[in-house]
């Protein structure tokens, strides 16, 4: 009988699998599609420090920044770890001044930022459009390829990996303590079950009797054709992506991170919109999208895009993910509702998900990301 | 100005649908990514003489709205109607169609199959070698044809694969003068006989027949049944194959391989269906006997989504008759008029026709035994079968998608048409139906600033 079960191979599962097992734990992984089947196989990469307020999210977000480094030196170079660095640019004046106090108090929690004046923004990136306030630079904004991730942190990890495979229950003793889960091809018996399943992190708590509110937030991503190398040097977005990440509104925000990645194709994503498990296309979307790389860089007017894709990230209301025990089932832990940063976000859950399943003490405070923290109401027991 | 009806595709379904239904009295515009109408069957240099089937199609086109060269990215609902983005023309202009019922005829593409040194000059797709001859073009690997020959004059060219449009190709090949010393056809009679009804009076005969009809092939070329090109050589281009023969499974029985020298190989395995429009639009899917997935239709060819139609190939390979008896259907429906009771019986003896020839040649699974593992499987970003089994092997991959994201075939700019049913394949699965939100590149510029069509 293994230590936990798993629900999930998603990049957060791998890196609790990862750390349970640097832990000195048995872990069994169970997920009902291949590796990276859900919000994984459809992110970006983006490992950001700059994007998040002085915070909880922050803290984890540092840690994350740290492990990842390790983790560079772990994992085969085919996981892409790359530390390239971030480029938040402020089209006015008054972006720049907000950019500013934002960067004031990132600086104040261990971040490392510097302000870029208009007149050196062509230093750091030559294509920028012209007629920008200034930027500030962060070094530490790092990448990896997700579904590698997943992958490498998985076989890292050496645990016994069921793909294929659904958890439909999950089971408790008498006592209301969980004691394993049932899947599509029989029971997997074990004292600890993680729910490591993203975006669908309600339906499974749902299964354990307990509410846990994610939603799907949909974002789109666009590819272009292949392009010189260097176009785009770092992962460049204009100020206003930050107001977009912390809204909780469930129209379409956008912003537009540009980044050139290894093939030459640079990436521009994402939005952000809450409309359900809608997959058709939105033209709005990829609208928004485009419009704000060609406004940062006009020599990609003429460039075409190949691919567009989508995910459906896993959202919480307060933006904070579920990390750790559920005081309300005795066995059942939550490593869940990431939304747009779970792959930058996995390592330190990994890690706190690791310390509590062997009882150790926390390598942070988790008492912001307790999982029974939101309202009971909703039918918790059906 | 919105259509009743926008047509998307100019092959025979297309042409027939739109035909029908602007004789129907309906207003109806048809738009084609290529510059020519007549689909992939009837393709034609501009400029040189239009084939009979084709003029007399488009002879009826009279009162259509007919926008060739427009390549369809996308197309999404708005409010009740329905909104057609377009690339158009060869400066990648931006166009806009609003239609209140929107017709998918949008076709099939060539199955590739790979195999070691499928990727050297001189191997070209079948149905590719036909297509370029029927456009003017030489054929790589035969040189400039000779003043007063035809375009593939001289080479000697091996056509290699599965299905009756093998048949086709040497025929075509042959008429333009070339040598076609020997057809491979993976099948073999048996597998007439063990599917269908349909097929099975006498087929020896029919495979025979099918594969092997024209009196012009008959005194040069040898038909080789059960049998597969399983490598091409040759330095720095191709100069011999080695035909190995098969299993039932299609697994290259050992020390059967011979070489065969030749100019060229006209390589294919069948078609597969055109999807993304509709499976962008969430129309349900059904699987074709020969493993592909083909979108699904009622009687009156109406998709599972209301106010969307399709016919022809994108509903199931099945030829240019039935795709024109479909799209006959179609325009009938979306007109508000029942389709005769005989044309519902000609489609149903036409496609039970050709799922029975679909089962026939279904790739079998064995084919996976003739790649070795530095055979490139998607070309266009060169990763090779090894690295795919690795990564369903050592990684989790279990499907083409995650078999992509672990290794990037597919992602390149062909995104998957050609290497897709393979990858599913050594993932263990028949392909899952293709989703591409943008059938074809389109500029940023266009994506920013999307035309919008009027009411
Ligand atoms: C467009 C887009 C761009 C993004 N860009 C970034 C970025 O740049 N940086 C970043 O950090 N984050 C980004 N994200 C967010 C990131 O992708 C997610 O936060 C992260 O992938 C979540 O990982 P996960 O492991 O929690 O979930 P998932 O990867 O979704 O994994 C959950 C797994 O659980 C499985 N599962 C669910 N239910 C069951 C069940 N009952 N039984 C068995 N298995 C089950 C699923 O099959 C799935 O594989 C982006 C997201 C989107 C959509
Ligand atoms: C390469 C090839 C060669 C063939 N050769 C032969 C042969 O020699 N003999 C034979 O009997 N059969 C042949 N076939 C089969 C034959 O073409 C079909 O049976 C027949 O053409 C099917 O008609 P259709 O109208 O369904 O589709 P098609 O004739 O394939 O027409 C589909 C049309 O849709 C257009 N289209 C697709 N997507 C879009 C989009 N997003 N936007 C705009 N336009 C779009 C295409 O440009 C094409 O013109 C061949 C098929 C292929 C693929």
């Amino acid at each position: 009988m293994p230590d936990a079960v798993i629900v999930g191979a998603g990049v957060v599962g791998a890196a609790c699998a990862y750390y349970a097992s640097r832990a000195g734990l048995t872990v069994t992984v169970v997920d009902r599609g291949p590796v990276a089947a859900g919000t994984t196989g459809a992110g970006e990469g983006n490992l950001l420090v700059s994007d998040k307020e002085a915070g909880p999210e922050l803290d984890l977000a540092l840690l994350s920044t740290r492990l990842w480094r390790e983790l560079a030196g772990t994992l085969p170079p085919e996981t892409e770890y790359e530390r390239k660095g971030g480029l938040v640019v402020a089209t006015d004046g008054a972006a720049l001044t907000a950019l500013r106090a934002f960067a004031e108090g990132q600086t104040k929690a261990g971040v490392e930022a510097y302000e870029i004046p208009a007149d050196g923004l062509g230093d750091l990136e030559p294509h920028l459009a012209p007629g920008l306030a200034g930027a500030f630079h962060y070094p530490e904004d790092a990448q990896v390829q997700p579904a590698m991730a997943a992958a490498q942190l998985l076989r890292a990890a050496r645990a016994d990996v069921r793909l294929g495979q659904e958890v439909t229950a999950v089971l408790t003793d008498r006592g209301g303590a969980v004691r394993g889960v049932r899947t599509s091809h029989g029971d997997l018996h074990a004292p600890a079950v993680v729910n490591a399943t993203g975006t669908w992190g309600k339906a499974l708590a749902r299964l354990a009797g307990v509410h846990l509110p994610v939603l799907p937030r949909r974002g789109f991503v666009l590819v272009t054709e292949p392009l010189p190398p260097r176009l785009v040097r770092h992962k460049v977005y204009a100020a206003d992506y930050i107001a977009g990440v912390a809204s909780g509104s469930a129209g379409l925000r956008s912003s537009a991170v540009v980044e050139g990645t290894p093939a030459g194709t640079v990436l521009i994503g994402a939005t952000r919109e809450r409309v359900g498990f809608d997959r058709t296309l939105s033209t709005e979307a990829l609208r928004r999208l485009a419009a704000r790389a060609v406004d940062l860089f006009p020599v990609l007017a003429g460039v075409r895009a190949i691919r567009a894709y989508h995910g459906f990230r896993p959202y919480l209301p307060d933006h904070l993910p579920a990390i750790g025990p559920d005081p309300r089932v005795p066995g059942l832990y939550h490593a869940c509702g990431h939304e747009g940063a779970g792959i930058g976000l996995a390592p330190a859950t990994g890690l706190l998900v690791a310390a509590a399943l062997c009882d150790d003490p926390p390598p942070l405070d988790p008492e912001p990301f307790r999982p029974d923290r939101f309202d009971d109401t909703e039918g918790a027991a059906s | 100005m919105t259509a009743d009806l926008a047509v998307v595709g100019a092959g025979p379904a297309g042409l027939t649908a739109a035909a029908t239904a602007a004789r129907l009295g309906l207003d109806v515009t048809l738009l084609d990514a290529a510059q020519r109408p007549g689909g992939q069957l009837y393709r034609h240099p501009a400029g040189g003489p239009v084939p009979r089937p084709v003029r007399r199609l488009v002879r009826r086109l009279d009162r259509v709205t007919h926008l060739p060269h427009h390549h369809v990215w996308t197309v999404v609902r708005d409010g009740d109607t329905w909104l057609l983005h377009a690339v158009a023309g060869p400066d990648e202009a931006p166009a806009a169609v609003r239609a209140r019922a929107v017709l998918l005829a949008t076709g099939a593409y060539e199955r590739q199959l790979p195999f070691p040194g499928w990727t050297l000059p001189g191997v070209v797709g079948a149905g590719g070698a036909q297509a370029m001859l029927k456009g003017g073009l030489a054929l790589p690997g035969t040189g400039a044809p000779p003043a007063g020959t035809g375009p593939g004059a001289g080479g000697r060219i091996v056509v290699a694969g599965s299905g009756p449009l093998l048949l086709a190709v040497a025929t075509t090949l042959a008429a333009a003068g070339a040598r076609v010393p020997v057809l491979v056809e993976a099948s073999g009679p048996a597998a007439y006989a063990r599917h269908a009804a349909a097929l099975a009076r006498n087929p020896a005969k029919l495979f025979q027949g099918a594969l092997y009809g024209g009196a012009l092939l008959h005194r040069t070329t040898r038909l080789l049944t059960r049998h597969a090109v399983t490598a091409a050589h040759g330095t720095t281009r191709l100069e011999a194959v080695t035909v190995t023969r098969l299993d039932p499974d299609w697994r290259p029985v050992p020390g059967t391989g011979r070489r065969v020298p030749c100019d060229a190989l006209a390589v294919g395995h069948g078609l597969v269906p055109q999807l993304e429009l509709a499976t962008g639009l969430g129309c349900a899917t059904r699987r074709t006997p020969d493993g592909t997935p083909a979108v699904e239709v009622d009687a009156e060819q109406r998709t599972s989504v209301p106010g969307l139609w399709a016919a022809g190939e994108t509903c199931g390979v099945g030829g240019a008759e039935l795709a024109s008896a479909e799209g006959e259907i179609a325009a009938l429906s979306v007109a508000g008029r029942r389709p005769p009771a005989a044309a519902a019986r000609r489609r149903a003896r036409l496609r039970a026709f050709a799922d029975a020839l679909a089962a026939a040649h279904r790739p079998g699974p064995g084919w996976t035994d003739w790649l070795d593992g530095a055979t490139e499987v998607c070309r266009c970003e060169e990763v090779t079968a090894a690295r795919i089994r690795a990564a369903v092997t050592d990684l989790g991959a279990r499907d083409a998608r995650s078999v992509k994201l672990l290794t990037r075939a597919g992602m390149g700019w062909c995104q998957g048409r050609t290497c897709g049913p393979a990858v599913a394949r050594l993932a263990g699965r028949d392909p899952a139906p293709d989703r591409r939100p943008l059938s074809c590149p389109v500029p940023l510029s266009q994506l920013a600033q999307p035309p919008g069509a009027e009411k």
